[in-house]
C-alpha cells in the first residue's frame, strides 16, 4: 500500500499538517531527520529544491486505515523549522530525536534539548560529516 | 555545542526537571501531562491542584538505577505528598548509536543490528528491517518464509508478553510471578534456541526469508508449548485477574483516553485498552495476517488493569494463531532462491564455481537495492514498530530510522502519571511496558 506523499515547502509545513489533521489524518506515528549530504540526487516534486536535511513525517488515518508521508526539506546553514508540537503533541519526543541527532532547530517546541546524547555532548552524531570513532585493534 | 550552565544557576541540566520559576509555561503543561492539541480536552483543573507553590512541592529523582523501571529509565516526579504532580522521564543511558552503526553495516549485517534494539521481541525487529529492506529491493519471497516468520513472530509475541507478566507481578509484589512467568518463557525460548541456535538476538530473520528451516519435529514443540501456555494463563487468570489486591491496585490507576493516546502517538496495548481497535494486523495486514482468524482485543477504561487485560488478551490471542499457523504451515523454500540476495547452501560451494562466486560477492560486498525510501510498520508486542529506510543505490542503508514504541509510549507518562500516588507510579510504568534498548536505540 503507497502512502500519499506530500512535500511542502518549509513555509506551507505547518498548513500542510492541519490539513492532514482536519482530514483524519489522526495520529503521527513517526518523525525523523535525513541527513542527504552525499546523496543529494533523489526523486521529489516539481518546483522542490532538494536541501541538505529532510524531514520525513508520518502520520496515520485510524478510521479509514491509510498513511500518508509529508517530506520537508530544511537547509544546511540555517538548520530551522516550525514545530508541529501544537498540531500532534505526539512529536515532542521525536522532534526532540531529530534536533539531538542533527541538530534542527524546531522553533516553539516546548523543550529542545538533547534526549538520548548528554547535555554537554558536542556534534551532531547523525550528520554524515560526523567522523565515526574508531579503536585500533591488533590481532595476533 | 549545549550551555552547560543553566540560567537559573544550578547544576540541573536542561533534560532534568527543573523547580517551577525556572520551567516555561508550555514546558510546564508538558510535564503536567496537558497538551496544546484543540483535540485533547485540558485536564480538568478540579481534578488536582496543581497550583502549588514550589516550596510545597517536592521533586524527586526515580532511577536509572531503580529495579522497577526495567532497566535505566530515569523518572523525574514533581510530588505534592504522595501524588504525582509533573512527570519528566529523562533517558540515553542505553544510547549506543544503533542506527548510527545501522549505516556502516550491509543489508545481510543489518539484522545482528536491529535485534540487539527491543531485546524482548528481537524477532519483530529483524521483520521490520527485512520487510523494509525486501520492498526496496522488491524481492519475493516464498509462502514457506512468510509462515515461519509469522510462527517465529507470533511465538516472540508470547514469550514477550509472558515476561511482561512476570515483571507486572514482581513490580506489584507478586513474586512468585516472577518465577512463572519467566518459566514459561524458557519454553519459547528453548523452541528459539533449536530453531535459531540462539535464545535472544537471532539475527534469523533475513532479507529474503530466514535464516533456516524449521527442525524437524518442530509441531511438537511447537504443540507442547501451546498446551502449556494455554494452562498457564488460567492459572495466571486465576492468580491476577479475580484477585482483589491486584485488582485494587490496578483499577482506576493510571487512566488515559482514546483521544489523548491517539494525540500521544500511543500505540499497542495503551491505545488498545483505551478502546481504540487498532492492531496493524488487522487495519494493515502484512505477512499473512489476512489469512489467519484472531480477534483485536481492547479494553473500556484505558486504566492499568485494562492494559494487562489486553495483554493477557493478545496472548490467548497469539495461542490461537500459531495453531492456525502450524495447520496451514505450507512446504518449500524458507528462503528466496535469488543468489544475489541469499546465500548458496554451503555443500553447492564445493561443487559449483558459481556458487563459490555468489558466496563470496554476498558476504564481501553484499547485495545491493536501488535508490528510494520506504516506511514499513509491524505490530510488534509493544506497538507500532517502523522501519524508514533511505537507499542511495549501494549495499548499506543510507539512513535507518526506527521508530520505536517504547521510545513514543513513553511520552504518555506525564498523562498517566498525573495525580497518582507514588506508590501506582511503579505499577503505571510497568503497564506502559518499556525496553530501554528500544527507547535509547
Amino acid at each position: 500500500m503507497n502512502p500519499e506523499m506530500y512535500f511542502p515547502t518549509r513555509e506551507s509545513y505547518r498548513q500542510q499538517m492541519i490539513e492532514l489533521r482536519d482530514r483524519q489524518f489522526q495520529m503521527c506515528c513517526d518523525l525523523c531527520c535525513v541527513d542527504y549530504l552525499t546523496h543529494p540526487g533523489r526523486t521529489l516534486d516539481d518546483g522542490i529544491r532538494p536541501e541538505r536535511f529532510e524531514i520525513v513525517v508520518n502520520v496515520l488515518n485510524l478510521d479509514d486505515p491509510a498513511r500518508a508521508r509529508v517530506r520537508v526539506q530544511v537547509p544546511y546553514p540555517n538548520p530551522e523549522i516550525d514545530s508541529i508540537y501544537d498540531i500532534y503533541p505526539g512529536v515532542e519526543a521525536m522532534e526532540r530525536e531529530a534536533y539531538d541527532m542533527f541538530g534542527i532547530i524546531f522553533r516553539g517546541h516546548p523543550d529542545l534539548s538533547r534526549i538520548l546524547m548528554p547535555d554537554e555532548w558536542e556534534g551532531f552524531p547523525l550528520r554524515k560529516d560526523y567522523d565515526i570513532g574508531a579503536v585500533p585493534v591488533q590481532f595476533k | 555545542m549545549t550551555d552547560t550552565t543553566n540560567t537559573w544557576g544550578t547544576a540541573e541540566p536542561k533534560q532534568e526537571m527543573a523547580t517551577r520559576q525556572a520551567t516555561e509555561e508550555v514546558e510546564m503543561q508538558r510535564e503536567l501531562g496537558e497538551m496544546a492539541d484543540p483535540r485533547v480536552a485540558l485536564l480538568d483543573p478540579d481534578d488536582i491542584n496543581i497550583e502549588k507553590l514550589s516550596d510545597e512541592t517536592m521533586i524527586i529523582n526515580m532511577g536509572p538505577q531503580h529495579p522497577s523501571t526495567h532497566g535505566v529509565l530515569r523518572l523525574m516526579l514533581e510530588l505534592n505528598g504522595e501524588t504525582v504532580i509533573r512527570t519528566k522521564s529523562v533517558i540515553g543511558y542505553l544510547h549506543t548509536g544503533m542506527e548510527k552503526t545501522a549505516e556502516t553495516l550491509s543489508f545481510l549485517q543489518g539484522g545482528t543490528n536491529v535485534t540487539r534494539m527491543d531485546y524482548l521481541s528481537p524477532l519483530a525487529n529483524e521483520l521490520a528491517f527485512s520487510l523494509a529492506v525486501e520492498a526496496l529491493g522488491e524481492v519475493e519471497i516464498p509462502d514457506r518464509a512468510t509462515w515461519i516468520r509469522m510462527l517465529m513472530v507470533e511465538l516472540n509475541r508470547l514469550s514477550s508478553h509472558l515476561t511482561w507478566m512476570a515483571t507486572n507481578g514482581m513490580d506489584l509484589a507478586a513474586t512468585s510471578m516472577m518465577i512463572y512467568g519467566f518459566r514459561e518463557r524458557e519454553r519459547i525460548l528453548r523452541f528459539f534456541e533449536k530453531t535459531t541456535g540462539v535464545r535472544m538476538n537471532h539475527n534469523f530473520i533475513r532479507p529474503g526469508g530466514v535464516a533456516a528451516d524449521l527442525p524437524s519435529g518442530w509441531q511438537d514443540d511447537v504443540e507442547d508449548i501451546l498446551a502449556h501456555t494455554s494452562s498457564t494463563l488460567d492459572d495466571f487468570d486465576q492468580l491476577f485477574t479475580g484477585q482483589p489486591i491486584f485488582r485494587e491496585r490496578t483499577e482506576g490507576v493510571g487512566i488515559i483516553d482514546a483521544k489523548t493516546a491517539i494525540a500521544l502517538s500511543a500505540t499497542g496495548p495503551i491505545l488498545r485498552a483505551a478502546g481504540v481497535p487498532w492492531d496493524l494486523r488487522r487495519t494493515m495486514p502484512y505477512l499473512a495476517y489476512s489469512e489467519v482468524d484472531f480477534d483485536v482485543v481492547v479494553g473500556s477504561q484505558g486504566d492499568t488493569f485494562d492494559r494487562y487485560a489486553v495483554r493477557m488478551g493478545e496472548l490467548r490471542e497469539s495461542v490461537r494463531i500459531v495453531s492456525q499457523i502450524m495447520d496451514k504451515m505450507p512446504g518449500g523454500d524458507y528462503k528466496t532462491q535469488d543468489k544475489k540476495i541469499t546465500p548458496p547452501p554451503r555443500g553447492r560451494i564445493d561443487e559449483s564455481m558459481e556458487a563459490l562466486i555468489h558466496h563470496f560477492k554476498l558476504y564481501t560486498q553484499g547485495f545491493s537495492v536501488p535508490p528510494g525510501e520506504v516506511y514499513v510498520a509491524v505490530e510488534s508486542p509493544r506497538g507500532e514498530l517502523g522501519c524508514y529506510m533511505v537507499s542511495d543505490g549501494t549495499s548499506r542503508p543510507y539512513r535507518m530510522h526506527t521508530r520505536a514504541p517504547s521510545f513514543v509510549n513513553l511520552q504518555a507518562l506525564p498523562t498517566l502519571l498525573r495525580g497518582a500516588l507514588i506508590a501506582d507510579a511503579v505499577a503505571i510504568v510497568s503497564s506502559v511496558d518499556p525496553v530501554m534498548g528500544e527507547v535509547d536505540r
